[in-house]
């Protein structure tokens, strides 16, 4: 009976235990991220689809369409192309297409490219509405995200159109609907705040 | 204009008029409750897990519940092949009621009461026993299997819980000598310690039998950690189912108004009604401090403690809730009856 009554009162008291541990969490700030308003800062060593590296110097991709990456690839989702334009020493990139549906993120291509002109975006938020849209043109990312900050345009205007033709059949369709989802979504993320 | 609002207040206190304006008032309470204590469940269940909760519709998501029953009143009311279609589509409004017609006689202030009738106690248990049947009917007629393990499950959980909630009550009436819930509340009129929760000179298991009140209000309106009704991990969703739309959204709802009218009772029976414990502020405001805070421990115990299995939960009750619940009504018979056989 008194053995009865002690467990009785003692689970009581565990109970009561419990609660006193919930509402102290309650009180407590949260500690989820908010996440269309907010978004976690990716940590350095984040693989994200491949971008082009801004040579700070020149202020135009470090790449100049060596296609080491393009060969590396064990999918065959990197194209490249570039011109040599009159008086420079190395070609220049003009095109760098990205069929990110394929990639699996091997990193190869990085891991290939002598002159670190590649490297792993931190960018997750990656949602679409066709497979159209996962065939990125990076040289084109590259320089609308240049020119949004106030850079210059990569090619001079004349030299922009005779290059076209040379990769724009091998991936017919490419481009276009990713590069609008692509600056809407740069439109959005700035609403973001980054949380760490 | 003074004049004219107390000719209006006088004119809608004559019979017929109060009637329906007690009606109204009651649905709308249970109507926005049941509406907003779901966001209260929610927001509380974001907070005790460190989350925001709903925080998109609306300010801090006050509009969720108006979009919640959006969404429920957008989709097909479907009724299953071969279903007691009667019996289906009238278990909901048994259901909901109960609660409705309970409140009628819960007295908010010391005038705001839709009807003062002397079994108000009694009638409301007589009414509470109906919810159990909703429940069984629901799960029974929908041919469901998931359904009629609820149903069995509702039955025999609300046999054992209505036991010891009737002694209890049984023990408050032999204490208060009526069942006239406004003359409930006036005996503990005063300072707190003349709550009923607080009169240990009456009866010292005054607090356990708060208690052991609590725990089968909690047992009877299916809350967690006894909610096998609605056993969601086990049962897909219990009794409902099979119920769409606004028929799983009026089951919903009568949850909550149940939770309401108990926590109603518990406040009236045991924390005073509308008495203030330090005499500021009108009488209906501290009833809904009081009943509030019942309301959010209910929201706090779902998110504290995890669902009890199912012979825990009927030996709980036969074994711990009923003995000790009729040794307080043997306690309270003997306190109530002894002084007078020996002098005094």
């Amino acid at each position: 009976m008194i053995k009865l009554i002690r467990e009785i009162v003692g689970g009581l008291y565990s109970l009561l235990v419990g609660m006193r541990i919930t509402i102290g969490q309650f009180f407590k700030p949260t500690v989820t991220v908010h996440y269309p308003h907010e978004a976690l800062k990716m940590p350095p060593r984040f693989r994200g689809h491949i971008e082009l590296v801004l040579d700070p110097e020149t202020g135009k991709p470090r790449c100049y369409a060596c296609k080491v990456c393009e060969k590396s690839c064990p999918s065959d989702c990197i194209t490249v192309d570039g011109v040599k334009f009159e008086g420079a020493k190395r070609k220049s990139v003009t095109i760098y297409k990205l069929d990110f549906t394929r990639c699996s993120l091997c990193g190869s291509c990085v891991e290939a490219c002598r002159d670190g002109a590649i490297r792993f975006s931190h960018d997750y938020n990656m949602a679409g509405l066709s497979k159209e849209e996962f065939v990125i043109d990076l040289f084109k990312k590259l320089e609308d995200e240049t020119r949004a900050a106030g850079g210059m345009p990569f090619l001079p205007p004349v030299a922009a159109g005779p290059a076209e033709p040379a990769g724009g059949g091998a991936l017919p369709g490419a481009g276009g609907a990713a590069q609008r989802s692509r600056a809407e979504g740069a439109a959005v993320e700035p609403n973001q705040t980054e949380v760490k | 204009m003074t004049e004219w609002l107390s000719k209006l207040g006088g004119f809608l206190s004559t019979e017929p008029f109060r009637l329906v304006v007690a009606l109204v008032a009651i649905l709308a309470f249970v109507g926005a409750n049941a509406a907003y204590l779901v966001w209260v469940e929610r927001k509380g269940a974001g907070r005790f897990q460190r989350r925001p909760g709903p925080t998109e519709a609306g300010f801090a998501g006050l509009l969720q519940p108006i979009a919640d029953a959006l969404k429920l009143m957008s989709k097909q009311l479907l009724v299953p092949p071969m279903v007691d279609r009667t019996l289906f589509r009238a278990a909901p409004l048994m259901m909901m009621s109960p609660a409705l017609i309970s409140l009628a006689v819960i007295p908010f202030s010391d005038k705001l009461v839709g009807r003062n009738i002397n079994l108000g106690l009694l009638m409301i248990f007589a009414f509470g026993s109906v919810n159990v049947m909703a429940i069984m009917l629901g799960g029974w007629s929908s041919r469901n299997k998931y359904a009629i393990i609820s149903s069995a499950r509702v039955v025999s959980q609300n046999v054992a819980y209505e036991i010891p909630m009737l002694l209890v009550v049984i023990t408050l009436i032999m204490i208060t000598g009526t069942t006239n819930l406004h003359e409930i509340v006036e005996q503990q009129a005063g300072a707190f310690w003349h709550w009923n929760l607080f009169r240990v000179w009456v009866n010292p298991l005054m607090p356990v039998t708060f208690l052991i009140f609590f725990i089968c209000m909690l047992a009877e309106t299916n809350r967690s950690p006894f909610d096998m009704a609605e056993a969601e991990s086990e049962l897909v969703a219990g009794a409902y189912t099979e119920y769409s739309g606004m028929g799983f959204g009026v089951f919903f709802m009568a949850e909550y108004a149940n939770i309401l009218l108990g926590c109603s009772l518990a406040t009236v029976l045991f924390l005073g009604g509308w008495h203030s414990p330090i005499g500021i502020l009108p009488g209906v405001v501290w009833f809904l401090v009081k009943m509030y805070f019942l309301v959010f421990t209910v929201v706090w115990i779902r998110w504290t403690f995890p669902r009890t299995q199912f012979y825990g939960l009927l030996n709980l009750s036969w074994k711990i809730l009923i003995p000790v619940s009729l040794f307080t009504l043997l306690l309270s018979g003997a306190m109530v009856k002894l002084p007078r056989v020996f002098g005094a």
